[in-house]
């Protein structure tokens, strides 16, 4: 793993997010309300530039009529087919195929753990090391 | 430290194709409203900004179901240079038509005249899309052909319209949506089937439309994933009524493409036609074949967006049904919905096949072979 600097901090502020190129790896480090997060810039459906997307929430359901809005501003909803991930984890929330074979559980869960989606984005690990943001691959 | 920045990150597919495709439904756009007045008569402009357009449907403007990304089209397609996605030609050949090797591309305009209410309207904007298409697309990239629009409602200025494009190579086919104001097999449409036989224009049949009916057969669903799915009813209905009104009976030089509607409800549909043929043929005695025969003789289709099935082996079920040499690969370009051509086919397809599948089909039936 070799450790890359990106970026002095003030360049990348809150709600701004940096695409580069590591490696020939497309790779885009966001900084969420103050929190960086790095993610692989390649959809694992059908290999979109995944962080070109929106930033939104998840939101889910455990009765009709009732909707949970969650994660603010920590989905990546890729700017094709919409799927959405998880910038924490990389994790996909979204899978009709596992809708259809599985039971659902009768009583409320946290939304995350009701269906998780085949996809994983891959995340990259992203530190700040005296006022510059660094990369780790 | 092997680094590069940039603003944005690469337009290009990440996925490039080695093997030469056509992609036979691209959508092209106007980069600013008031792109086709340099085709329209003076008289036309004066009257959009006082009149505007008079739809059939209850929306001033657009589809009836908002879309799930901006214009309905992928978030990374909009050209540097401004405009809504699909609007550049620069920016189409740099992001889609060279990374995967696409040797022809078939234009289908969808914001064209078709579902306005003024018949002259209609035909006029239409024939500026067409005359658009041209200067615009097919003749700055010849992998470019394009789709004579027609004014739908309106059979004999439909007609005209594809006779005046007959010959020209520009054009490989015309092109019609699914959602009209009756179902494509009454006679109101007849003599667009009768100008496109006369051309050797294929006749393409698009999803969506704006004839004014819900996407349903039972009233307008609250989603647009209802929207979504309801393309293969509508689609459905297009193509029996297309057969029990006998079109294919008349004009047994017609082809058709279904676009955009999938196609996995082929052999359910033609079943149930067959079936009930047989039982009622007396009420539609000008149907003299199974219902299933017009459909495997005339009708191609396009993959976008592709079925999906959980076990490969239905996939190609169905394939086998319809016929390896009957699909012709699409993406969609530039709409969200986009089919990747890398990653549309399932591993177990023979060299033969996958060719047909990716090329060959649409050469040959577009008459580029």
């Amino acid at each position: 793993m070799v450790r890359h600097v990106i970026a002095p901090v003030d360049e990348l502020p809150p709600g701004t997010r940096k695409f580069l190129t590591i490696d020939q790896r497309p790779i885009a480090v966001f900084n969420i309300n103050g929190e960086f997060f790095g993610l692989l810039n390649r959809c694992p459906h059908q290999g979109a530039a995944l962080c070109e997307g929106p930033l939104i929430g998840l939101a889910q359901s455990s009765d009709p009529g009732e909707i949970e809005y969650t994660k603010l501003g920590e989905i990546i909803r890729c700017p094709w087919h919409g799927w959405e991930f998880d910038i924490r984890t990389g994790q996909s929330y979204c899978d009709p195929k596992r809708f259809r074979a599985r039971a659902y559980p009768v009583n409320v869960e946290p939304g995350a753990n009701v269906v998780k989606g085949p996809y994983v984005a891959e995340t990259i690990a992203v530190s700040v090391e005296s006022d510059y943001v660094v990369v780790d691959l | 430290m092997n680094m590069q920045f940039r603003s944005r990150p690469d337009q290009a597919s990440a996925n490039g194709v080695k093997t030469a495709i056509a992609d036979c439904d691209i959508h092209p756009a106007r980069a600013t409203k008031t792109e086709l007045y340099p085709y329209l008569a003076k008289r036309w402009h004066e009257h959009l900004e006082t009149y505007d357009k008079q739809p059939y449907q209850g929306m001033m403007e657009g589809p009836p179901y908002p879309k799930a990304q901006p214009n309905a089209s992928r978030r990374d397609a909009y050209p540097p240079e401004g405009g809504p996605q699909g609007s550049s030609l620069s920016f189409m050949q740099a992001q889609h038509l060279d990374p995967n090797n696409v040797v022809l591309g078939v234009l289908n305009p969808l914001a064209t005249g078709q579902g306005i209410r003024n018949q002259d309207l209609a035909a006029a904007i239409c024939s500026a899309i067409n005359d658009w298409q041209i200067e615009k697309w097919t003749s700055k990239d010849s992998r470019l052909k394009a789709s004579v629009v027609v004014a739908n409602e309106d059979g004999p200025a439909a007609a005209a319209e594809i006779r005046k494009r007959a010959g020209d190579e520009n054009f490989v086919q015309v092109l019609l949506l699914s959602r009209n104001v009756e179902p494509l097999g009454q006679r109101r449409y007849w003599p667009i089937y009768e100008a496109a036989e006369e051309a050797g224009l294929p006749v393409g049949v698009h999803a969506f439309g704006f004839g004014g009916n819900p996407i349903t057969a039972s009233g307008w669903p609250s989603y647009y994933i209802e929207e979504m799915v309801g393309h293969s009813q509508c689609q459905q209905t297009a193509l029996a009524s297309l057969v029990l009104e006998g079109v294919f009976e008349r004009h047994p030089k017609l082809r058709m493409v279904m676009i955009e509607a999938g196609f996995g409800w082929a052999p359910s549909l033609s079943w149930r036609l067959d079936k009930n043929w047989r039982l009622l043929k007396s009420e539609v005695p000008h149907v003299k074949r199974p219902p299933s025969e017009y459909i495997r003789d005339h009708i191609w289709w396009t993959t976008q967006p592709m079925e999906d099935p959980e076990k490969r082996d239905h996939l190609f079920q169905v394939i086998d049904w319809i016929g390896w040499d009957r699909l012709l690969f699409a993406t969609d370009y530039p709409h969200w919905d986009y089919d990747e051509p890398s990653r549309v086919l399932p591993a177990g397809v023979s060299d033969a096949n996958r060719e047909a599948f990716y090329l060959s089909n649409a050469l040959k039936l577009y008459g580029l072979a």
